[in-house]
């Protein structure tokens, strides 16, 4: 079964073409050249062709290095062992531990169905206003956080991940700057939580195709444990540098590119990730956040373009700051009716004012006058933007509304607000 | 059986040699061991054809089996539709889920009517009866609906009636009636028929034009940009600026009889917001559950690919269908974009040449030829029925000039593109009021309406002024029309689809409210100076948002519109 063959036809990128036989579609081989020995997978079958592409590159391969297909597609391990461990892209530790081989599990496996998902309905607390108040995150979400390059996103996620009430962390390092990777594990262990954690990392300096692994692989085990009743946490950072693994390949397979250089399934293969989040009727969760940089701060990206059709909404992360603008829970609805009657009002009224300040600063900046109106406005912006937006801010969700209130009344007259006379009459601080 | 041999396997797209003859877009099973994986014919060359496999391909080896069916992807009609899940390929995935767990299981093909159910059928011609395909030939109670059982569509020209079988219950494959053409070839009549999703059923006398308004009960689509039964329209935005909550609002209010949902490579959990709150709302209409005249096509984003293509033909087929029984149909899809990339996918790997962002050339013709398939009809028994679609585009990044936006706009009679800087600003729903546009009948007053846009575009042109003057460049009456025009956008244009009344608007008090507002933009007002005006508005429209809350024509309706009136009289200028 296991036939060694040892003429590669063609090594264009990290894709090498064998002739052989009895090949199916998907399935893995091992490529041995004197750069040592890497998996590669089965992409394309054309008559007796097979096309294979190689996890650690094509760098180094000669004509005549051998290949040996295995008969089986990627496959990790899945037990209560791997909690606490570093692996690569390929499921290989990175830590000094053993290697794990038993109860293998496939991954990239099928979609849930959908008449087996229930509508989420746990909020996940993380004490930060501009996620509890104004876009609340829900158990099961897969919500991105966009940023520009240099914005402290893996801090972010860091701390979202620790203060969340989660059963298991998986992080998916994707290009990660060695740097990043430590902070994350000497981040999780100094809070005590790697042991609930399992870190499967792609570094920058690690072959471009084991990029493409790391999702895959962190999901189909966090898949595994939900389904054994467990609430996981998935982090992917960044979910920019997969895509750009993917665009490498997708040219190298000289595939049609349909926006700058990406290929025409970018959003399919996207969401095959990301829609891996759910919440099991009868069982645990799998909620996913993810890193999306921007390139030159544009939303109209592909990468997060297509991010944002696919996600339930997204974090903007700007200026060390979740931008109110831009940033969306889509499954804020599902909880923030259920949290505090004035939760809505606040998270609506307190944006619309913030807009209508913005509006006053560019009427500020071309030297208007400005009106008793615009006065209010500027006082109630600087309080906001202090005492809200940033993400220093630790404070739990009735204590920012709350808060919410108290910066309203400094600043406004309750019927300039538009908030119902109802609530103001209940919720409006007194004196 | 005609078999042929994969000799290439590339993504989801099969090479096949073959031997005996092959039809384009007829289906085919790749036979990987036990497991049939469902594939479509899309390209024939010499001998070769090219077939896209609705699953995954991993696994299949050069050499593997496929058998063709002869037969074109089709899809069951018959009664058991309603209320129904089905993927793109009209399996039923409740039923999936019962058998195969959590996941979907490829190669897994369930049958979409279930077999052992049995109709109460009631005849409705006798034998010696001039029938024609597409005539009811008797009717079974489904749900709220008294199913018409017609004759299958794929016959020609005029038919007898041979045999009806009497009043009773049947299932679905018994055969209740027998119908002979004038050559006197016979054909059995059974409950359920098959008929190809790509084909339109066109079993109808002939189309007429889209009038009667379908009213959705949010304000703004049947104020400003209405949708008519049997129309078109399309909901372009970008992401983020609420394209699938307003078409979760439509599907819930609009008024008409039955309501097809296709999710289209969107998300899932949108799908399960909808199949789990539906049998729980009622329907005002009926009384009865919502999900009574509901039916869920559900291809979502993470689900293969072809299917999803053929999701949004299986949809429009099943619409067709009721529309044959004289029923105004709904059939929201969302979005065709995920279609259209779903053909450009395909256009790739088929290695055809390019049309602009990669879409294929056909791209166009194929949205039209989709669109088209909505319409009111009179049938062959003077009844009409109506297919009204709805689509939602999702550009990237949110700019209308890309091929898809630009394709549709060409075929639809409204549109409704969604805004950005709305929906950043939670102006919801964020349709913009200046971009959009109808060619279908407003519910409101024709004089009215266009008062109310003038004040919105001046408004806006004032508005756009003072960021450049300054509002103390801006003169006082200038200020009040920019005023009023935020005013009609802040208590009309927006809604809240959170509070219990506010959610759904009726005609008749969509009617009435218009009426009153319009008479507020038209009264002069007076004001010593900005910020007293400002302030005035301010209370104004709060007090009209509290009237918006309060059920129509209640006490508290009419209480509110007096205070209104008394806060509008202080500052009324008479003169």
């Amino acid at each position: 079964m296991h036939k060694v063959y040892h003429r590669i036809e063609q090594i264009a990128g990290n894709v090498i073409v064998v002739s052989a036989d009895g090949i199916s579609y998907n399935e893995l081989a091992q490529v041995t050249s004197d750069m040592g020995t890497s998996l590669a997978q089965v992409i394309r079958l054309e008559g007796g062709r097979v096309y294979l592409q190689v996890f650690a590159g094509g760098r180094g391969i000669s004509t005549d290095s051998q290949v040996r297909f295995l008969g089986r597609n990627m496959q990790v391990s899945f037990s209560d062992n791997l909690m606490g461990r570093v692996f690569n892209g390929s499921g290989v530790p990175r830590d000094r531990g053993p290697v794990i081989s038993e109860n293998m599990i496939e991954i990239g496996g099928p979609s849930v169905n959908p008449a087996k998902r229930i509508i989420p309905r746990n909020m996940v607390r993380t004490g930060i206003p501009m996620i509890d108040v104004f876009n609340t995150l829900v158990e099961s979400q897969k919500l991105p956080v966009f940023s520009v390059a240099g914005e402290p996103y893996n801090e972010l996620l860091a701390r979202i991940a620790l203060q969340a009430e989660v059963d298991i962390i998986i992080l998916g390092g994707m290009g990660l700057k060695h740097d990043d990777y430590l902070y994350f594990r000497d981040y999780l262990e100094e809070n005590g939580a790697l042991s609930r954690s399992i870190l499967f990392v792609h570094t920058a300096a690690d072959p471009t195709v084991e990029c493409l692994l790391v999702p895959d692989i962190a999901l189909a085990v966090a898949e595994q444990f939900a389904l054994k009743d467990k609430r996981v946490l998935v982090l992917l950072t960044d979910m920019t540098n997969f895509a750009d693994a993917m665009k490498e390949v997708a040219i190298t397979m000289e595939q049609i590119p349909s926006n700058r250089g990406y290929p025409g399934d970018l959003y399919s293969q996207l969401a095959s990730r990301y829609e891996k989040a759910v919440d099991f009727e009868g069982a645990g969760s799998i909620t996913i956040l993810a890193v999306t940089t921007m390139p030159g701060d544009d939303v109209t990206h592909p990468v997060p373009d297509n991010t944002g059709y696919i996600t339930e909404g997204q974090f903007y992360l700007k200026n060390g700051r979740i931008e109110p603008f831009g940033s969306l829970s889509r499954l804020k609805q599902q909880v923030n009716g259920k949290t505090r009657a004035d939760h809505r009002t606040i998270m609506d009224t307190m944006i619309q004012l913030y807009a209508s300040y913005k509006e006053t600063l560019e009427k500020q900046s071309m030297g208007f006058r400005m009106s008793g109106w615009d006065s209010k406005l500027l006082k109630y912006g600087e309080r906001f933007e202090k005492e809200m937006m940033a993400l220093s801010v630790n404070i739990p969700l009735e204590g920012a509304l709350d808060l919410g209130w108290q910066i309203l009344a400094d600043c406004f007259e309750p019927q300039e607000t538009g908030i119902s006379s109802k609530l103001t009459s209940a919720f409006w601080p007194k004196g | 059986m005609n078999l042929g041999k994969i000799v290439g396997v590339n993504g989801n797209l099969l090479t096949v040699e073959f031997e005996k003859p092959v039809i384009q877009n007829e289906t085919g099973f790749a036979r990987l061991g036990d497991i049939h994986l469902k594939s479509e014919v899309i390209r024939i060359r010499n001998r070769h054809a090219e077939l896209q496999v609705f699953e995954s391909t991993t696994g299949l080896k050069v050499g593997d089996q496929v058998e063709f069916t002869g037969a074109l992807l089709s899809v069951e009609l018959g009664p058991g539709l309603l209320t129904q899940i089905f993927d793109g390929l009209q399996n039923p995935l409740p039923a999936l889920a019962e058998q195969c767990g959590f996941f979907l299981q490829r190669g897994k093909y369930l049958q979409a009517l279930p077999r052992d159910k049995k109709w109460k059928f009631t005849p409705s011609v006798k034998i010696g009866d001039t029938v024609l395909a597409g005539s009811a030939i008797g009717t079974v109670p489904e749900g709220i609906f008294d199913h018409r059982i017609m004759v299958p569509f794929r016959i020609h020209g005029r038919l007898t009636v041979k045999e009806i079988s009497p009043a009773g219950e049947y299932t679905v494959e018994n055969t209740v009636a027998k119908v002979a053409d004038e050559k006197g070839r016979e054909y059995d009549v059974k409950l359920m028929q098959l008929w190809p999703v790509k084909v339109p059923i066109k079993c109808y006398a002939e189309r007429l034009r889209p009038t009667e308004p379908l009213i959705t009960k949010v304000r703004i689509v049947d104020t400003f940009f209405p949708v008519a039964r049997g129309g078109t329209y399309c909901i372009p935005g970008p992401f983020g600026a609420g394209k699938t909550v307003l078409q979760q609002i439509t599907s819930r209010h609009a008024d008409v009889d039955i309501v097809i949902i296709a999710a289209c490579g969107e998300r899932a959990g949108e799908v399960v917001e909808t199949l789990r709150e539906f049998p729980e709302l009622t329907d005002p209409r009926t009384g009865k559950s919502l999900m009574e005249r509901t039916l869920i096509i559900c291809n979502t984003s993470s689900m293969p690919v072809a299917a999803r293509e053929a999701s949004v033909y299986t949809a429009v087929t099943i619409a067709e269908y009721y529309r044959q029984m004289g029923l105004n149909v709904l059939l929201l899809a969302d979005s065709t974009s995920r279609w259209a990339q779903a053909l450009r996918e395909m256009s790739g790997r088929l290695e055809e040449i390019p049309g602009e962002e990669a879409f294929p050339a056909y791209l166009e013709s194929v949205i039209a030829a989709f669109y088209e398939r909505g319409g009111v009809v009179r049938l062959h028994d003077g009844s009409t029925g109506s297919v009204t679609v709805g689509g939602t585009v999702s550009p990237a990044g949110g700019n209308f000039e890309e091929p898809v936006t630009q394709s549709t706009l060409k075929v639809v009679g409204a549109f409704h593109g969604l805004s950005r800087a709305r929906s950043d600003a939670r102006r919801y729903p964020a349709i913009d009021p200046l971009d959009s546009w109808s060619k279908y009948p407003s519910v409101v007053d024709a004089e009215d309406l266009k008062l109310a846009r003038r004040f919105l575009r001046e408004g806006s042109e004032v508005n756009q002024m003072m960021k450049v003057v300054g509002e103390e460049g801006t003169s006082i009456e200038d200020f009040i029309v920019y005023l009023k025009g935020e005013y009609l956008d802040a208590v009309y244009l927006q809604q809240n689809a959170f509070s219990e009344v506010d959610a759904a608007t009726s005609a008749e008090r969509q009617q009435y409210v218009f009426g009153a507002i319009a008479k507020t933009l038209r009264t002069k007002l007076k004001f010593e100076n900005k910020d007293a005006a400002r302030t005035f508005f301010h209370k104004l429209t709060q007090a009209t948002r509290d009237w918006n809350n309060a059920a129509f024509e209640s006490e508290e309706f009419k209480k509110q519109q007096e205070r209104i009136n008394a806060l509008l009289a202080e500052v009324t200028d008479y003169a």
